[in-house]
């Protein structure tokens, strides 16, 4: 593809417009599926099937005031709900889609997607501290040696991967797992590598992802019995509504790294399958993740924090560096 | 890291958890001295919600006080009826027909139950999981409906008469109870497998915050609070009114004095609730609701009264002091939360904040009780 | 430059001022009331508040971090291994086995040390 700026332009609108989109229909997909699970009709008065709730949320949010707290430090407060957002919009730049969809193929996508990732966690921090609230730091403390615990297991499950295609470029690690739902890597026999342990690899990624979005059971960030609203507690209008998008275009992309590193991402199932378009598996498999995220949110309680660091630290850390040597280990021997 | 080191003033920070928290269910103030996550001291500051019901109980005449008591705790309120009106009717001497008191058991369970879903509802929401919440506020509601048909609301009753009831029961209001006790079984078993067995749940709350038997005693804590400690120990075994002795019920106990025992008292009382009403409903005696000659105008001779009743809370005793007019002397009430809130000063302690606030939940605390 | 370079840079660019833009038109829709009360940080609704959010704040819980340093510099290191592990043979296998014994016994010794205790 030749790197005209329309092209590039052209790109960049298109992954704004999806993850906004995805962002703004998660919450209302979130809200129904409450709504289903606990015998109740979640919203459904603004148009049909309440599909009109994200756009009057968001025309609401614009139109309240941007309160910023006396003591706040304006320009660090104001800072954080962007760089909550911007990252993550960012990050859809490099993601594949299909085989041919994709805004920009990077060669180290992997690695980019997680520098952007990181980036999140620096926006809590911001948002916490100078929100100059009690409830706040201690909020945004907690996001941050949350982030860093599951930052680790998260890359060392993504080098088993890399390990195994030997490539950092997400279409050719998809393109390693073509070929049906037994050449995927969250299976145990696959791609020729007879590694027991990948579903293990799978369910830590997984977990990670889980942790990494701040979402439950692992929303200590926002733990609202103890901290009213976490690090967002100040911030009202835009300001909160940047942070609640932000949060669900990561959860987006967990669901697409997932699918991309372990489900084979645009892949069909069954070779037979394969007439149907890869970008409606894709979707499919993502909107699967993201149903089984939104179904954890609402059956589980929240874990402890040291429940939850000692879950990354003691079990997670040697058990991905563990399936790391193995299969290592294995590549050498097969 | 768990060894304590002597703190500068200044390592750590004043936390304000309440009036207006999530955490605390109402307008209780928690002021805590913080070290990072642990609690180093906490104070519970009362008084928020504090409308004199025991003045009001000597101004008014006894008739007027009566639906104060419905106005404590909102969540269990015909309990704390039950106990104003048994203490009324010893005093005054009247006498309730046998009928009277079987509803009056049946319906005080029925709102135990009620109260008891709401409590559990809240204490997972307090741990994070919100559906319990809406699971037992569906069958909460179902017997808020058939308390209404008969008692003509559905939050602060004032059902009971001096002497009897306002109003009986129907063969629609027992077909409904007949209903609602296989459902509420069903419910029980759904709770169960989805909260108590969660590991989550279990992890949280299995050691969290123990009680020891003394701790208890100490503070005078009564219901789930003294019986997760072991203390086995409850006013309608040991110390028995209305027709309590004529039920065939057990009073669950657990050694643990953790939360999760606190917890498991309560789920078991749920089921001990609903064997009373349907040994109630079986053995409900035909005859008058009132008695025949009900004095119009009360005025208890001069004497000192008590009553106790083991309400949602706990304990809640009501001692009256009469000087034979129409207005009582002294009127105290002892609220069962009011004892149970103090154990919280004392041991929360060194725990971290989640964990003191998951203990908060496990005590259940209604407010309007504390201060009345 | 290299093109994805140039690429990436447009993209920031232009995300950086699309992001920053929704909050401009809140604050350009949105009411401006001032007040005292209103401005205050929120601390459970009580009016005369001890202390700063600012002050030092207790990190006991989270000397991790300190940990995640070193783990994480690891992990960025384990990449360029991991891609080319192919060519580089049993030297290559039996070099990131020793360099992950010694990470496995720095963990060790935090596990005996009880950083990671927290209850």
């Amino acid at each position: 593809m030749e790197l005209t700026l329309l092209n590039v332009v052209i790109a960049v609108t298109i992954a704004i417009g999806f993850a906004a989109l995805n962002a703004a229909y998660l919450v209302w997909a979130e809200r129904r599926g409450a709504g289903r699970i606990q015998n109740r009709p979640g919203p459904n008065i603004n148009g049909p099937l309440g599909l009109l709730q994200p756009p009057l949320d968001g025309i609401k949010l614009m139109a309240k005031q941007l309160i910023i707290p006396g003591g706040a430090d304006k320009a660090l407060f104001i800072a954080a709900p962007v760089l909550a957002m911007a990252p993550a919009i960012v990050s859809f730049v490099t993601l594949p889609f299909s085989d041919t969809i994709i805004a920009h193929n990077l060669n180290i996508g992997v690695l980019a997607i997680f520098a952007f990732a990181s980036l999140g966690g620096i926006s809590l921090l911001f948002a916490g501290w100078s929100s100059r609230n009690k409830y706040a730091v201690m909020s945004s403390v907690r996001a941050v040696s949350q982030a860093i615990a599951y930052e680790i297991p998260m890359l060392v499950t993504v080098i088993t991967v890399v390990l195994i295609t030997g490539t950092m470029n997400l279409m050719e690690i998809v393109e390693a797992q073509k070929g049906g739902i037994w050449n995927w890597y969250f299976f145990p026999f696959t791609s020729g590598l007879y590694n027991p342990l990948m579903t293990m690899s799978f369910l830590i990624f997984f977990i990670c992802a889980l942790a990494e979005t701040n979402r439950a059971p692992f929303d200590l960030g926002e733990a609202e019995s103890e901290l009213v609203a976490g690090f967002h507690t100040e911030y009202g209008s835009m300001g909160f509504g940047l942070f609640f998008m932000g949060e669900y275009a990561n959860i987006v992309i967990g669901s697409c790294l997932t699918t991309l590193l372990f489900l084979g991402g645009w892949d069909a199932p069954l070779p037979v399958l394969s007439f149907i378009p890869g970008v409606v598996w894709f979707l499919i498999k993502i909107y699967l993740i993201i149903a089984t995220i939104i179904w954890i949110r609402w059956t589980f309680p929240r874990t402890t924090i040291y429940g939850l660091l000692n879950l990354s630290w003691k079990i997670l850390i040697p058990l991905s560096l563990f399936n790391l040597l193995l299969t290592a280990g294995l590549l050498k021997v097969v | 890291m768990s060894v304590p080191i002597r703190l500068q003033p200044d390592e750590t920070f004043i936390l304000n958890v309440g009036p207006q928290h999530p955490a605390t269910h109402g307008v209780l103030r928690v002021k805590m001295e913080m070290d990072g996550e642990y609690i180093v001291s906490a104070e519970t500051v009362i008084g928020y919600i504090h409308r004199m019901h025991e003045k009001m109980g000597e101004i008014k005449t006894y008739p007027q006080f009566y639906m104060n008591l419905s106005r404590m705790d909102y969540l269990g309120a015909l309990g704390y009826s039950h106990g104003h009106v048994l203490l009324i009717e010893k005093a005054a001497g009247i006498e309730v027909p046998e009928r009277a008191e079987y509803i009056r058991a049946i319906t005080v369970e029925l709102n135990r139950i009620a109260s008891h879903l709401f409590w559990f509802g809240a204490f997972v929401m307090d741990l994070g999981g919100f559906s319990p919440l809406m699971y037992a506020l569906q069958d909460r509601e179902y017997i808020l409906d058939m308390l209404e048909r008969i008692t003509g609301s559905r939050l602060t009753y004032s059902y009971y008469r001096f002497g009897g009831l306002y109003n009986d029961i129907d063969d629609q209001f027992i077909e409904s109870v007949k209903k609602f006790i296989p459902r509420m079984r069903k419910s029980l078993k759904k709770y169960h497998k989805l909260v108590t067995g969660n590991i989550i749940f279990r992890k949280r709350l299995e050691g969290n915050a123990i009680l020891s038997k003394e701790t208890c005693r100490k503070y005078g804590a009564s219901s789930a609070v003294a019986r997760g400690s072991g203390i086995n120990y409850d006013v309608r075994r040991n110390e028995p009114y209305s027709v309590y002795p004529e039920f065939n019920f057990d009073i669950p106990v657990y050694h643990e004095c953790d939360s999760m025992a606190r917890y498991k008292v309560r789920m078991d009382e749920i089921e001990q609730s609903l064997r009373i009403i349907e040994q109630g409903i079986a053995k409900l005696p035909d005859g008058p609701i009132m008695p025949k000659k009900a004095p119009k105008i009360i005025k208890p001779p001069k004497g000192d009264y008590y009553q106790a009743v083991e309400t949602a809370r706990g304990n809640f005793g009501i001692r009256l002091v009469s000087d034979g007019t129409k207005n009582p002397y002294r009127l105290k009430l002892r609220s069962p939360t009011y004892s149970n809130m103090h154990l919280f000063d004392e041991t929360c302690t060194g725990l971290l904040i989640m964990d003191a606030l998951a203990f908060m939940g496990s005590l259940d605390l209604v407010i309007p009780e504390i201060d009345r | 430059m290299s093109n994805e370079l140039v690429f990436s840079a447009i993209a920031l660019l232009g995300i950086a001022f699309i992001v920053p833009l929704l909050m401009i038109v809140t604050g350009v829709l949105g009411p401006r009331v001032g007040g005292k009360a209103k401005n205050e940080a929120y601390e459970s609704g009580i009016q005369h508040v001890i202390g700063l959010a600012d002050q030092k704040f207790s990190v006991k819980f989270y000397l991790v971090a300190i940990l995640f340093l070193i783990f994480d510099i690891e992990a960025v290191f384990m990449y360029p291994w991991a891609v080319a592990l192919r060519e580089l043979g049993w030297f290559g296998f039996i070099e990131m086995v020793v360099f992950m014994l010694l990470l496995l016994a720095g963990l060790i010794y935090i596990l005996k040390k009880g950083v990671l205790n927290w209850r």
